[in-house]
């Protein structure tokens, strides 16, 4: 651990665990996200950094503490967990495929409008999905329907229905995983802006992708923290070498 | 300016199928065949609330022979009690026990007012509760399905099984009048066509502007990808419940006007096989689509009378193949072939083929 | 102790007669996702055969005998049929298979219908089974053993071929991982037509037993259907267990029921109260994928 002060907008998680029939996906977890720095999470496949969103994100139970904005979430619903400023991407970008980009990003736009405007129907553009479709890119495109978007841009819309929720937290799992170098970079790029004002949260393999862009990175490994701190420390740190380069991933972390 | 029209033309539309119900149909047809298409406009109420909630909402709902039956039974009661005038009790009950007082559960149904009450409210509570429960604990698809088919299979068995309040399999029957006005008179049974066809054009405009909505949004992104929904904040149980009580409504309006156009509600035309039966109008003519259950409603209802008079069993036969055919081979319906000419046509006027090209290129 | 012992006799062989029809289902819904609504009609094939095999067989107690196997294979065949023509289109659709097999189920119903006498064939309980148990008092039909005794026979069969055989294994290949079972050389569109083989055969078996319970006409099949379907789910997709208990528990308090009330008011107390279980155990009924969300 680093000797980070703690952020007062901050995401904490304190000794966090996830069991699944008695076994320990993950273990007494302590880590906080702070807004304004890209923070990574990594770690060998079944290290639990799925497992780890799943629970702050309500998809899974979990037991221990994590609170952000002075709300407990553990133990809320999925959907309030989202209204209180925390989203998340999925590994496989989950759009609305028959729907259009614009309607994708209306839909997500919604969230705070009283029930009873749902029975009309949309007039004009709402702003911030006006402003989220030139920050994704997509202005041009907001009339197609979103299954006919490339791979990238379907995670590009994804994100940009965080922006419109103004999500202040975001979890991506594995955005970049899939794109093009191109696309890879244009990702970077619009997490920077993104992240400016918020806690941007990336599950990552890609570790060209983690040099480039992370301010901080957690290793994960087992279930719990390995390792957290800045790319240089973890790559100088010996318990990652020994987990990443006893394993597969040889020669990616220390290039 | 062609957006603009663009979004008129579901209107058009509606009005077009008004203009035919209301105004052509009455002058052109018998009184026997009016009634017989009140009837498939009834048949196509359930329909279009279907279209709702399987074609839009992803939800097929086996059972809605439960609604049907709520309004149904809900006019059939006030109807009979009408028929035999203050104080009176239903012939069927008197044949069963001639002494037997008039069940309690019937006596408000005396009132006419209680009962049109009854057959909005009752839909919405037992839709609301229902679906509260389904919704919330997450069964969806198959299970889904086959839980409603059950309600239904449990409810036919239920009133087959009570002759002493419900008329058991004969069912109720035996209607002078309704509302105070006589079914003798063809007059009135023009008007009640004419009510009949008013509110099937009402469900349509209903679905219509749900449909252009932004719950109408919400409802497809929830039948594509609830947990997306989920993620987004929304709870997709609220959402699917809203559909399915709105579909709940039209089919128990649909049962309460078929009783004075069919002159007999029983068990069988709310079991399991007439749910199945109402599904079928909505699979031919194209779930999702605005017009397609109810079109396909009124074309499989003719079919079904007009077959089954002479050739009964070759009417099942029909009926079994289209499902058959209609979900390997068109699963979007007949509609989806008119959406598919239209694009060919838009391309031709416009000159040039109608593009598939996927948007990564751009 | 007569008013305890009779119910719970008569209940248990119901559950019995449940069983064999959902062990079929449990095979095609709970490993292949398949909905087979024809399944009902499958059940009354395998009575019908027992009526046509008594027909041709002198002796009705070979014929008995004869008939279930004979019933197996052509409700399988059946169910092969309906597999190669109607189920392999979509097996990515699960709610167009219930509808297809929807259309199906009628087909079958009016064909039926259009064959035999529309008031029902009965077919003759054989002499060697014509006789009653005494069980503290109360005289159980032998047949009613014999049915419990018969979903003893296929469920053992079936635990056996899924846990023991190299056709179980591929099965559960499939089932678990169908792209690499494939990789493995398993032939998948072989595993299914087996799978769907096996399941509708067991269907025509419990129909040979139910036709020594009840008359044989067309609406057999939608009577057992819901019945089966629901004792599936109930039990929870993917393990045998919870079907065994599932076909006891409602074949016991449908007897029950029936006999605090009338048949028809116990069928509707015990469909609700299913559905009510299901409300506060959905287990099985809905599987969260994290990773990404279909």
């Amino acid at each position: 651990m680093t000797g980070r002060h703690l952020h007062p907008d901050a995401l904490l998680v304190r000794d966090l665990s996830v069991s699944f029939d008695g076994f320990k996906a993950i273990s007494g977890v302590d880590v906080s996200f702070a807004p304004g720095e890209l923070h990574f999470l990594i770690g060998p496949n079944g290290a639990g950094k799925t497992t780890l969103v799943d629970a702050l994100t309500g998809l899974v139970r979990g037991t221990g503490s994590a609170t952000y904005g002075g709300k407990e979430l553990l133990g809320l619903r999925s959907h309030k967990i989202v209204r209180a400023g925390v989203g998340r991407t999925f590994q496989t970008a989950t759009v609305f495929e028959q729907l259009t980009v614009l309607q994708n990003l209306d839909i997500a736009a919604g969230l705070h409008r009283p029930a009873w405007r749902l029975a009309l129907a949309r007039r004009g553009v709402p702003t911030a999905v006006e402003e989220a479709l030139e920050t994704i890119g997509l202005s041009e495109l907001r009339h197609r329907p979103a299954g006919v978007l490339a791979h990238g841009q379907k995670q590009w819309l994804e994100i940009g229905m965080l922006l419109v929720q103004d999500a202040r937290v975001m979890f991506l799992d594995e955005t970049v995983a899939g794109m093009s170098a191109d696309e890879r970079a244009e990702t970077g790029e619009l997490l920077r802006r993104i992240g400016r004002d918020r806690t941007i949260v990336v599950i990552e393999h890609d570790m060209d992708f983690v040099r480039n862009h992370a301010d901080v990175v957690t290793v994960m490994h087992a279930g719990r923290v390995l390792a957290e701190g800045s790319v240089a420390e973890i790559q100088a740190n010996e318990a990652v070498q020994e987990v990443y380069l006893g394993r597969t991933v040889k020669g990616s972390v220390d290039a | 300016m062609i957006t603009r029209l663009k979004s008129s033309l579901p209107l058009l539309g509606i009005a077009a199928l008004a203009l035919a119900l209301l105004v052509v149909a009455p002058a052109v047809l018998s009184d026997l065949r009016l009634n017989n298409l009140a009837k498939y406009c009834c048949w196509a109420m359930v329909a279009v609330g279907i279209g709702l909630t399987w074609g839009r909402g992803g939800m097929l709902v086996m059972g809605q022979g439960v609604f049907f039956a709520l309004g149904a039974y809900a006019m059939g009661m006030h109807m009979q009690l009408e028929s035999v005038g203050d104080g009176g009790i239903p012939t069927f009950m008197i044949l069963y026990d001639p002494l037997a007082p008039l069940p309690a559960f019937w006596e408000p149904f005396r009132s006419g007012v209680f009962t049109i009450a009854m057959i909005v409210v009752a839909p919405v509570v037992v839709a609301s509760i229902l679906g509260f429960a389904i919704f919330k604990r997450r069964v969806k698809g198959a299970y889904f399905a086959i839980l409603t088919q059950a309600l239904a299979v449990a409810l036919a068995t239920l009133i087959s099984g009570t002759i002493k309040y419900t008329g058991g399999d004969t069912g109720l029957s035996g209607f002078t009048s309704f509302f105070g006005y006589t079914l003798d008179d063809p007059l009135n049974r023009r008007l009640i066509f004419t009510i009949t066809a008013t509110l099937l054009i009402g469900c349509l405009v209903v679905v219509w502007q749900l449909y252009r909505s932004r719950f109408g949004e919400l409802l497809v992104a929830t039948r594509d990808a609830e947990e997306r929904v989920r993620f987004l904040g929304y709870d997709p149980a609220n959402v699917k419940l809203v559909a399915f009580v709105v579909a709940a409504v039209m089919a128990s309006i649909g049962g309460a006007m078929f009783v004075p156009i069919a002159g007999i509600m029983a068990p069988k035309s709310m079991d399991a096989a007439a749910s199945i039966f109402f599904i079928a109008g909505v699979a031919l003519g194209g779930r999702a689509a605005l017009f397609g259950p109810v079109l396909g409603a009124l074309a499989v209802g003719y079919g079904q009378s007009t077959l089954s008079e002479q050739w009964p069993g070759t009417w099942i036969y029909v009926l079994g193949l289209l499902f058959v055919v209609v979900t390997i081979a068109l699963p979007g319906g007949i509609a989806s072939l008119a959406t598919r000419g239209a694009g060919v046509m838009a391309g031709l006027l416009v000159g040039r083929r109608p593009s598939h090209r996927k948007a990564a290129s751009a | 102790m007569d008013s305890l012992i009779a119910p719970l006799l008569n209940g248990t062989a119901d559950g019995a007669l449940l069983l064999i029809a959902a062990l079929g289902l449990a095979l095609t819904f709970g490993q292949m996702g398949v909905i087979n609504m024809a399944h009902g009609e499958f059940l009354l094939a395998g009575a019908l055969t027992g009526y046509v095999t008594q027909q041709m067989v002198a002796s009705t107690n070979l014929s008995i005998l004869l008939a279930l196997p004979i019933a197996f294979v052509v409700a399988g065949a059946l169910g092969v049929v309906l597999e190669a023509t109607v189920i392999r289109w979509m097996y990515d659709r699960p709610l167009d298979t219930l509808l297809a097999t929807v259309g199906v189920a009628m087909i079958l119903r009016q064909l039926v219908l259009d064959t035999f006498p529309s008031q029902g064939v009965g077919v003759v309980t054989p002499d060697w089974l014509d006789h009653q148990l005494d069980v503290f008092g109360y005289e159980w039909p032998l047949r009613q053993l014999f049915t419990i005794l018969l979903a003893g026979a296929c469920l053992g069969a079936l635990a056996a071929v899924l846990k023991f055989t190299s056709f179980g294994r591929q099965i559960r290949a499939t089932v678990q991982n169908r792209a690499l079972a494939e990789t493995l050389g398993v032939s998948t569109r072989m595993v299914d037509r087996v799978t769907f083989f096996v399941g509708s055969g067991l269907a025509g078996v419990a129909g040979v037993a139910i036709s020594l319970i009840a008359a044989t006409d067309s609406t057999l099949g939608t009577k057992y259907i819901v019945s089966a379907f629901l004792v599936v789910v109930a039990g929870g997709l993917g393990q045998l267990k919870g079907t065994i208990i599932a076909a006891w528990v409602v074949g016991v308090s449908t007897a029950f029921f029936t006999d605090w009330t009338t048949g028809s008011i116990a069928q509707v107390i015990v469909f609700v109260l299913v559905v009510i279980f299901l409300q506060v155990r959905p287990q099985g009924l809905f599987t969260v994928r994290t990773r990404g969300l279909a």
